[in-house]
């Protein structure tokens, strides 16, 4: 394992590198089994700048979330794109870093309304495939000075480099939290109920339904974040807002719940899961009519319905086909391909390693996409030493 | 501002690009004629003029992809053109270039209001893109002050931003999709009504790329519920300090207003000649506002005051109504017309952490009398966007050149804090030859490369953005192989 501390030594062991490195930060999200030696970023960290009357933090690569977390709280402030944790889901342990986060483009429920990771990410250091120490964005909030590659390294899974540091704009921790709840409303309501919540002046953070499930009423919850006054006062509006998709229930607090939405811990037991962008309204259409008649699977919704996860347990893989991983790459040719016709996309996030090397894990691409992708890529990692294979 | 001497191979080239175009377009949608190239020689960098070639104005994607693609056959650059307000030059054509329009490209392709989204063809301007939502109580968030009429085809390029960004972001933030030309005439989708890309952020990359990686013709974008109401409060204070005192108390308060405003006594006492907005006689003024119901904008109004009243204002101005509220806005809104009723100016929009306010705004002034021109400062402070305007005038011999040469002094103050060059302008012509300040040779090289991969041959905008002579190489390579 190459261990660097600082980001010469990244560089230097870059450009040391005879082979492909698989880079890592805390190692939580199980990534497909990539070839080569592991460069784990754990000791590029700390935090180096954080100016809470400007709204920004700055910290190396490696620096752990519990750390970053501790710092904001202190000050009563977050990261707005409330990243997921991984480690439920995917039963993995280890410390999620920073880097990691933003090499995999993590955002969780407020994504819909505070933007992704890639939105508050405003600066990046990396270490191109050549080994050489590259900067872009900064440490202010408004930056247009040349092309934004802050953005293109975010969601980039460490194959055009290897970050060292990472800077965010941050966003005042709200004061109190409040939940709006609705029970037993079909798929499709369950959609147009949160839809016209979205649409409403009343600055939902958070819109997510559990479908019904055998006895399990579908339950939909609709999250408001601000001054407590404010935060009740947006809950009654919404309830009369939402009288037609029957009697909500409105409570303050709730902030558990939404770790679980944002975790996506109610699949903690499923041995294959997707992670699905979509057009909400195209979602009733593609579950009911398309996935639930062929293959028995649980789906939960975030984002209004604009990100949808399918779980398959061992029983339910097994109804598909006999063996497994069969199962589960019937499943994921069917969800890619239907994403493909609609528009939007389809990630298998956790899965048998064998089932992992078996389809393309990343939703494939157009083929001019493709093409400039590739381009890229030889621009970045000439060699293709930088997590070969991770992106497909 | 030095362009690139135009090639005489192209300038021969003329009548047969405009006979190949011709049979692709629509007559009268070539423009070959000298009279009216001429009204594309600049965009709002009017200091820098030079008539194009020809310039073309599609109504289709397909006529965009056939115009790139006899442009790319024939090794002549393409300059696209939104609405020609960059502050920039970065619609500036050069002699042997093809200004390529999207102004006919304006229509609404579709609206669903379900999944909060519209997808317009990028020739529209930015506000009708909300005035096509306004009805039905949605709005565009992203508002520069050009809005009425800069195109969303700019506003991309640009990665524009306006007053509200501190609260909805800038362009990048509200983009969901777009359909795009590369210069070999390729038609690409990117994104689309979901959010977050499968692959690589091919829309954070193309958002702001000055239109150096295609031809974007249609976008998707997000459009929100307008807020209930909105109120602002006017703040003034004896110094600069302790007005970015302020600022910072209120963002680490937790209250996050739509906007904070900012304006110094020279743009005050401008504004207050010609736009009458009853504005307080002091140093520094800020404009904040917050959203909401009543109630709730009560409640923040309430904390902002309480802070605002720490720092000892001279004057605390809450408007009580739309008509109070108009006329706090109305000298802001008009602040870069009344300083051009008076001045030519020359408006940088660099960008510096919040917390440098005091110290950038102090040495702006001592650098105002080292160069013995006039300064005004009127920004967004909630963000650190300033916009300082240098007062000049253009008939006065050397005039330009000092203040350019005060600009550079500026924009290198910035990035010496920690900012940037530009927070929403673009880098341009204007900027182009400061980049070395702010980048290292490998940051840019880094960023050309990605040039090379969507257009190899550097024909679309080439002279924009890098510094000319990082660029020789790739654009004089590119012209030897044409
Ligand atoms: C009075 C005034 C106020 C302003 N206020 C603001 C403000 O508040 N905030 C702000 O951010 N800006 C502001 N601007 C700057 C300017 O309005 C923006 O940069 C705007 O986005 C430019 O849009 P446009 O359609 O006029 O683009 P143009 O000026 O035509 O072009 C701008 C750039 O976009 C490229 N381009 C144009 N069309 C395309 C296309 N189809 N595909 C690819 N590239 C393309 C051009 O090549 C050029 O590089 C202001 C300008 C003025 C004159």
């Amino acid at each position: 394992m190459i261990e660097p501390t600082t980001e010469q030594e990244i560089a230097q062991a870059v450009r040391d590198a005879a082979g492909p490195l698989s880079i890592r930060g805390g190692g939580t999200r199980g990534m497909a089994p990539a070839s080569g030696e592991v460069f784990s970023l754990a000791r590029v960290s700390g935090i180096s700048l954080y100016e809470p009357g400007a709204l920004t933090i700055v910290a190396g690569a490696g620096t752990p979330m519990s750390e970053i977390d501790a710092a904001l709280q202190s000050e009563g402030q977050m990261l707005p794109f409330e990243p997921m944790d991984h480690r439920v889901l995917l039963g993995t342990s280890g410390e999620p870093t920073i880097g990691g986060v933003v090499g995999a483009n993590v955002s969780g429920p407020r994504r819909l309304r505070a933007g992704g990771c890639r939105d508050s990410l405003i600066g990046v250091r990396f270490v191109d495939g050549r080994g050489e120490v590259l900067k872009n964005g900064g440490r202010v909030m408004k930056n247009v000075t040349g092309y934004d590659l802050v953005k293109l390294m975010s969601g980039s899974y460490g194959t055009l480099g290897v970050l060292s540091e990472v800077s965010f704009k941050l966003l005042p921790k709200p004061d109190a939290t409040g939940v709006l709840t609705l029970t037993g409303l079909p798929l499709a309501d369950g959609i147009a109920a949160m839809s016209a919540a979205l649409g409403s002046p009343y600055e939902v953070t958070g819109a997510a339904m559990t479908p019904a499930k055998g006895d399990a009423e579908s339950i939909v919850r609709l999250r408001l974040e601000g001054f407590e006054s404010s935060v009740s006062y947006r809950g009654e509006q919404l309830k009369k807002t939402l009288a037609q998709f029957g009697t909500a229930d409105f409570a303050l607090g709730g902030e558990d719940d939404w770790r679980a939405v944002r975790d996506v811990e109610a699949f903690a037991s499923k041995t294959c899961v997707w992670r699905l962008a979509i057009k909400a309204s195209d979602v009733p259409a593609m579950l009911e009519d398309g996935i639930w008649p062929k293959f028995p699977c649980d789906a939960l919704l975030d984002w209004g319905g604009g990100l949808v996860w399918i779980g398959c347990d061992d029983a339910e893989l097994g109804k598909i086909a006999q063996d497994p991983v069969a199962a589960g790459a019937l499943l994921h040719t069917h969800l890619q391909d239907h994403m493909k016709t609609i528009g939007g996309h389809a990630t298998l996030l956790k899965a048998p390693d064998a089932l992992k090397v078996r389809v393309p894990v990343f939703q494939p691409e157009a083929a001019p996409l493709a093409a400039l992708a590739n381009g890229l890529r030889t621009q970045f990692d000439p060699r293709g030493i930088l997590n070969p294979g991770v992106m497909g | 501002m030095e362009m690139p001497t135009p090639n005489p191979r192209i300038l021969a080239l003329k009548s047969r690009l405009v006979q190949r175009l011709r049979e692709v377009l629509p007559h009268d949608a070539v423009i070959d004629d000298e009279m009216q190239t001429r009204v594309y020689e600049c965009d709002a960098l009017t200091a820098y003029k030079c008539p194009p070639l020809c310039a073309v104005l599609p109504s289709s994607t397909e006529e965009v992809s056939a115009v790139l693609k006899i442009c790319h056959q024939e090794g002549v650059p393409v300059v696209p053109r939104g609405s020609g307000t960059s502050l920039a030059g970065g619609a500036l054509p050069t002699a042997d270039s093809v200004i390529l329009g999207v102004a006919r490209l304006n229509d609404v392709i579709e609206t669903d209001y379900d999944n909060r989204f519209i997808k317009v063809q990028t020739g529209r301007t930015n506000l009708s893109v909300t005035g096509a939502v306004e009805s039905d109580g949605f709005f565009y968030a992203p508002d520069p002050s050009s809005q009425l009429a800069c195109a969303i085809a700019g506003n991309i390029a640009m990665n524009s931003g306006g007053a509200h960004c501190l609260k909805y972001g800038v362009t990048t933030n509200n983009l969901l999709g777009v359909t795009m030309v590369t210069m070999d005439g390729t038609v690409i989708e990117i994104g689309g009504a979901h959010m977050d890309s499968a692959g690589y952020d091919w829309l954070g990359l193309i958002c702001g790329s000055e239109g150096q990686l295609g031809v974007v013709t249609e976008a998707t974008l997000r459009i929100l519920p307008k807020p209930e109401g909105a109120r602002p409060v006017l703040i003034g204070y004896k110094s600069a300090e302790i007005a970015g005192a302020c600022v910072s108390d209120i963002i680490k308060a937790g209250v996050l207003p739509v906007a904070i405003e900012y304006m110094d006594r020279k743009v005050i006492e401008v504004v207050e000649s010609y736009a009458k907005a009853g504005y307080p006689d002091c140093e520094a003024l800020l404009i904040v506002e917050v959203e909401g119901s009543p109630a709730e904008i009560d409640e923040q109004l309430g904390l902002i005051k309480q802070i605002a009243a720490k720092h000892d204002p001279v004057e605390l101005r809450e408007a009580k109504d739309a008509e109070e509220a108009g006329r706090i806005w109305l000298g802001r809104k008009s602040a870069f017309g009344a300083m051009g009723q008076i001045n030519d100016y020359m408006c940088l929009d660099g960008t510096i952490p919040v917390s440098s306010l005091p110290y950038v705004l102090r040495r702006i002034g001592e650098l105002s009398e080292e160069f013995g021109l006039e300064v005004g400062n009127v920004f967004h402070a909630g963000d650190g966007n300033m916009h300082p305007l240098i007062l000049f005038d253009a008939n006065k011999p050397g005039d330009l050149e000092t203040s350019e040469e005060m600009g550079a002094e500026i924009l290198k103050l910035c990035v010496e804090v920690g900012g940037c060059l530009t927070g929403e302008h673009g880098v341009g012509i204007e900027k182009r030859d400061l980049m070395n300040v702010q980048f290292a040779p490998g940051d840019l090289e880094i960023q050309m490369r990605v040039k090379d991969v969507f257009d190899p041959a550097w024909l679309l905008n080439p002279a924009k953005v890098f510094p000319l002579e990082s660029s020789a190489s790739r654009r004089m390579q590119a012209d030897a192989a044409a």
